[in-house]
């Protein structure tokens, strides 16, 4: 298939940056998103021009590093996957296609399709952890009883991969799908409990300190989210934070 | 904003506290309104009671101005924050792929309602005042005349079809509203469990037969007058 792509090249942080169009031609449908990208910066590689920028690792949809805004949704129009996972085979023969990086003052381009996504480390950094001493004592957490509705609340929380898609696709730039998912996966366990106020207010405040929006509850961020993250988890993170703030 | 309010989530419940109670205020604007399309003389009565009662007047009715104010400032606020925090737009924004028109403009209806507020304040609640407080005749009847002036009040404002149209337009705005902000109420002070759907459901039904019931009302003494 022949494709037209509008890319943003942006050639640093500083820099204004700006859309560009390229064309692409025999590309596989078979072919995942990230690697008609590979083709595409190629030949760019091969006419002495810079390749264009963009995050990606494990390329099984479970690093969360791939992060394009591709036709105006992050990772693609399919549901439920990353941008690796997405396939050519999603677009027709002729398509032009938008490609843009993450947009939120909270995650800076630093260059082309690549953010900085350092204030998601920063709000783990402010609460989501359990603290637990490593001296060689520690309790097998199998002997602690955990029902197991609270168990697989948990574990689907715990399967954010911290993309950005919630932040990306929220009209506010909100970061609450993420940051809920990081206190419900611990507020929901006992070993989570000692610490569940300090985390909540603690990761809430950092969270206003890098300049996310408010959530307005428009629900986009379940919709775009590649692990299926709930909307209850925010739910569950506004109970947490009005716990820890007025008793 | 500096303490409980400096932080997003307390934003959040204030936004969706204040919506609740406008929420409950708007059955029993409705419920009153009501009574009109049955019985003239006990829309008067009830009107001269609401506009006379002392705890309704001086306790419950600046309570009501100042839910509606902080409504809409918060509103606007958090609007313009939320602005800020995309500093550079998308080439191509799809939002319709993942969320409702009526969630994604919440600000658009609200700007709707609150021109709707104004006129009916200047309709309604500032002739009120006017003849109330400036005037000072709390009798609640014409000089000259019989009866209660209310009904009649009520009737004259929506002879004017311009008038009626605005109203119905707005009442319209104010279901979209609701269809999106009935729900999201109840997810912002962290109610989402089993009972979810049923809110859902609740909301969807309350967005549409409360400002139909508006509609109707302004409707039948249109064409009744």
């Amino acid at each position: 298939m022949n494709l037209t792509l509008k890319i943003w090249r942006q050639k640093g942080p500083q820099d204004k940056g700006q859309m560009v169009e390229y064309k692409v031609t025999d590309i596989s449908e078979h072919m995942s998103f990230l690697e008609m990208m590979d083709v595409l910066n190629e030949s760019l590689v091969a006419k002495d021009e810079v390749p264009i920028a963009f995050d990606h690792d494990c390329r099984e949809g479970i690093c969360g590093m791939c992060s394009l805004h591709i036709n105006g949704e992050p990772h693609g129009p399919d549901r439920g996957i990353t941008t690796c996972q997405l396939h050519m085979r999603t677009f027709k023969d002729g398509d032009t296609i938008y490609i843009e990086p993450w947009r939120a003052k909270a995650f800076p381009v630093i260059k082309d399709l690549i953010v900085d996504r350092m204030a998601f480390e920063r709000i783990q950094q402010a609460g989501g952890y359990i603290s637990v001493n490593t001296s060689g004592n520690t309790q097998d957490a199998n002997a602690i009883p955990i029902s197991k509705h609270n168990a697989d609340l948990s574990m689907d929380a715990a399967a954010c991969i911290g993309c950005g898609a919630c932040v990306a696709s929220c009209k506010n730039s909100s970061a609450m799908l993420f940051v809920s998912a990081k206190v419900s996966q611990f507020a929901l366990l006992p070993q989570g409990k000692i610490e569940a106020a300090d985390r909540v207010r603690n990761m809430v405040k950092q969270m206003d300190e890098e300049g996310f929006g408010n959530c307005t509850n428009t629900g986009a961020c379940e919709v775009e989210c590649p692990k299926g993250i709930s909307l209850e988890n925010i739910a569950r993170m506004n109970r947490e934070y009005l716990k820890a703030s007025i008793i | 904003m500096s303490g409980f309010l400096s932080s997003s989530i307390a934003r959040k419940v204030a936004m969706s506290l204040s919506a609740l109670f406008l929420i409950i205020f708007l059955v029993i604007h409705l419920a009153v309104n009501l009574t009109s399309l049955f019985s003239e003389d006990v829309f008067n009565e009830m009107s001269h009671f609401m506009g006379t009662n002392p705890l309704i007047q001086f306790a419950m009715q600046p309570v009501l101005i100042f839910g509606v104010v902080f409504h809409f400032v918060m509103g606007f606020i958090l609007e313009l924050r939320n602005k800020k925090a995309r500093n550079v737009k998308y080439a191509k924004f799809n939002g319709a792929a993942s969320a409702s028109w009526m969630s994604r403009n919440m600000v658009v209806s609200g700007a709707v309602i609150l021109a709707f507020i104004v006129l009916h304040f200047i309709d309604f609640w500032i002739p009120e005042i006017n003849t109330k407080y400036i005037l000072g005749d709390m009798s609640g009847v014409l000089p000259g005349e019989e009866g209660y002036r209310y009904f009649e009040e009520l009737q004259h404002k929506f002879v004017n079809p311009l008038r009626v149209g605005a109203y119905v337009v707005a009442f319209i705005l104010l279901g979209l509203h609701l269809a999106h902000g009935f729900q999201s109420a109840f997810q912002s002070i962290g109610f989402n469990n089993k009972y979810t759907k049923c809110v859902k459901n609740l909301g969807t039904i309350y967005s549409i037969v409360i400002p139909l019931g508006f509609i109707i009302i302004a409707l039948c003494h249109h064409f009744n007058h």
